[in-house]
C-alpha cells in the first residue's frame, strides 16, 4: 500500500492525475467482483424467483445452484475487502467530499436536462456534473446496501438484528434485489457514458 | 423400496417435482462449472488455470471450505433462532426433495430401530417407543432453502444434546454423521449438534411426523439450510471424521449455517 497515493492534493497531481492509482485499481477489482456477483446472484435468483421471469442461463455464471452459490461467496470477499478499502480511502483522502458533494437538486435537474438534449459536457474530466455526483454517490450507498441485506440473507439466526432491520428473511431477499436492480441501472448508464466519452475510459484506465 | 401413489394431505406435489429438478446439477456435465462462464466475466480471468473447469472447481471449493471455517467462527452456540407464533405457520408446509414423494421413503415404526454408533458409550439401539419417551419440546422456527424460499414449521421432539448426553456421546469430537433411508447422508459440526434448538424431530404440527416430512425421524436444525436437516433417520455416528453429506459432495456448501 505504500506507493498507493491516498490524496491528490498535490497541486501538480491534482493538474495531471484524474483518478489516483488507489481508484483505479479498486475500480477494476470491483468491476470483476461485481459481474461475478450479479451473474451468479441471477443464477442463485432463479432457483426460486420472487417474480414471475428468470434469468437466461446464458448469462448467469455458475451453471447451476451449487456453482452459482460457490461464485457468490468466493467473490463476495473480494467485493467487501475491495469495496473497505475504497471506501475508507475515498473518506480518509477527501476524495468523495471533494469529488461528490454537494448535490444540489436544481443542478441534478438542470445537468438532466442538458445531457437529455446532449449538450452536457464532459470537458474537465476530473469535476463532476451534478448527475455524475448523485449517481456515483448512489451506487456508493447501494453497494452498502445490497452488502448489508446480503448478510441479511445469509445470516438471519447470527445476524438476526440485521435480518429484522430489513423486516425480515423474506423481505431483505426483495432488498438486495432492488440494490442489484440499481447496481445494473447504474453499470448500464456508466458504460455507455464510457464508451460515448472514451478519454474517461482510458483516465480510469491510465490515471489521466 | 414401495412405492404406494396416496397423496398425502397438504403436499403440492407439482412445487416439490418443481422444486426438486431445479436442485439438480446438469447430467451431461460432471464438472459443474464447464461452460458455466458468460456475460465475458471469466475473459477477466483468463491468464490463469481459472478457465479451466477443474481449476476453477478446485479453488472455488477451497474458498467454499474457507468459508466454512468463517462460519464457524461466526457461529454463536447460546444465539437461538426467531420462535414465531402458530398463526404463522406455512400452510401447507412445502415438501421438498431430490426424489418425488412417491419415491420418498416409507420406513415402518413398529420395526424401526435408530442405530447408535461412534464414539458413545452405549451403542444400544433405539426403538421408537423408547425415543417418545424422552422429554420433547416443541420449536417454531423458520426453515431456510438453499434456494431461497423460507417456510415457518411447527416441529417436536427431543434435543439432540440431550440425547447425546444419555448415550454418553464424547462432546469432544468434532462431528456427528446421518445416515437416511432414503441413501441420504449429513454430517454437522457438534456445536451445531449441541445447539439448544438442534432437534430429534417426532411431530409436525403436534402430529406424528408425517412420512412427507420424515417419518420416523428428522434432524431439525434452524441454525442450518433445510438441505442439511436429514430425514428418515437411520441411524447416527458421533465422529472425528467429516464423513461428508449427499449436497455437500456435490458443491453445496459445508457448513451452511444461517
Amino acid at each position: 500500500m505504500a506507493s498507493v497515493e491516498i490524496s491528490s492534493t498535490h497541486p501538480a497531481a491534482h493538474e495531471s492525475v484524474i483518478h489516483p492509482r488507489w481508484v483505479r485499481i479498486t475500480h477494476w477489482i470491483n468491476a470483476v467482483a461485481i459481474i461475478v456477483m450479479i451473474g451468479s446472484g441471477w443464477q442463485i435468483y432463479n432457483a426460486s424467483p420472487l417474480f414471475p421471469f428468470t434469468f437466461p442461463r446464458s448469462i448467469t455464471i455458475g451453471g447451476w445452484l451449487a456453482g452459482a452459490l460457490m461464485w457468490h461467496f468466493a467473490a463476495m470477499w473480494v467485493l467487501v475487502i475491495n469495496g473497505i478499502v475504497y471506501v475508507t480511502l475515498g473518506i480518509a483522502s477527501g476524495r468523495f467530499r471533494r469529488k461528490l458533494l454537494p448535490i444540489r437538486p436544481s443542478e441534478v435537474v438542470a445537468d438532466v436536462k442538458a445531457a437529455l438534449s446532449g449538450h452536457l459536457a464532459h470537458d474537465d474530466l476530473s469535476v463532476y456534473n451534478a448527475v455524475q455526483r448523485l449517481l456515483y454517490l448512489g451506487v456508493i450507498l447501494a453497494g452498502v446496501v445490497i452488502v448489508l441485506s446480503g448478510l441479511a440473507i445469509w445470516k438471519p439466526i447470527q445476524l438476526q438484528e440485521l435480518t429484522a432491520l430489513f423486516g425480515g428473511y423474506d423481505a431483505a431477499r426483495y432488498v438486495h434485489f432492488l440494490a442489484m436492480a440499481l447496481i445494473v441501472g447504474f453499470i448500464t448508464i456508466h458504460v455507455i457514458m464510457a464508451l460515448l466519452v472514451p478519454k474517461s475510459l482510458r483516465a480510469m484506465i491510465l490515471g489521466k | 423400496m414401495t412405492r404406494i401413489r396416496k397423496p398425502i394431505p397438504g403436499v403440492d406435489k407439482q412445487l416439490l417435482i418443481k422444486d426438486a429438478a431445479k436442485l439438480l446439477p446438469d447430467p451431461t456435465r460432471r464438472l459443474f462449472l464447464r461452460g458455466a462462464g458468460s456475460l465475458g466475466a471469466l475473459t477477466f480471468l483468463s491468464g490463469c488455470d481459472i478457465l479451466d473447469g477443474a481449476g476453477a472447481e478446485r479453488v472455488l471449493r477451497k474458498i467454499s471450505t474457507f468459508n466454512d471455517g468463517a462460519q464457524a467462527l461466526l457461529f454463536n452456540p447460546n444465539k437461538l433462532a426467531p420462535t414465531y407464533p402458530d398463526s404463522m405457520i406455512t400452510r401447507p408446509f412445502p415438501f421438498n426433495a431430490y426424489y418425488s414423494l412417491d419415491e420418498a421413503p416409507e420406513v415402518d415404526g413398529a420395526s424401526y430401530k435408530l442405530i447408535v454408533g461412534g464414539l458413545v458409550e452405549n451403542k444400544k439401539s433405539w426403538t421408537l417407543d423408547e425415543l417418545y419417551a424422552l422429554p420433547q419440546e416443541k420449536q417454531v422456527t423458520r426453515h431456510i432453502c438453499v434456494e431461497g424460499w423460507s417456510a415457518i414449521g411447527s416441529w417436536t421432539g427431543v434435543r439432540l444434546s440431550e440425547f447425546l448426553k444419555r448415550v454418553g456421546a464424547d462432546t469432544r469430537a468434532k462431528y456427528v454423521w446421518f445416515r437416511c433411508a432414503e441413501g441420504y447422508s449429513n454430517t454437522i459440526d457438534m456445536p451445531t449438534a449441541l445447539h439448544p434448538q438442534t432437534q430429534m424431530t417426532f411431530k409436525f404440527d403436534n402430529e406424528i411426523l408425517p412420512r412427507a416430512y420424515g417419518f420416523p425421524m428428522k434432524i431439525r436444525m434452524p441454525t442450518k439450510l433445510g438441505f442439511k436437516n436429514p430425514k428418515y433417520v437411520m441411524e447416527m455416528a458421533v465422529t472425528n471424521d467429516d464423513l461428508g453429506g449427499y449436497w455437500e459432495d456435490q458443491g453445496y456448501n459445508w457448513f451452511s449455517g444461517l
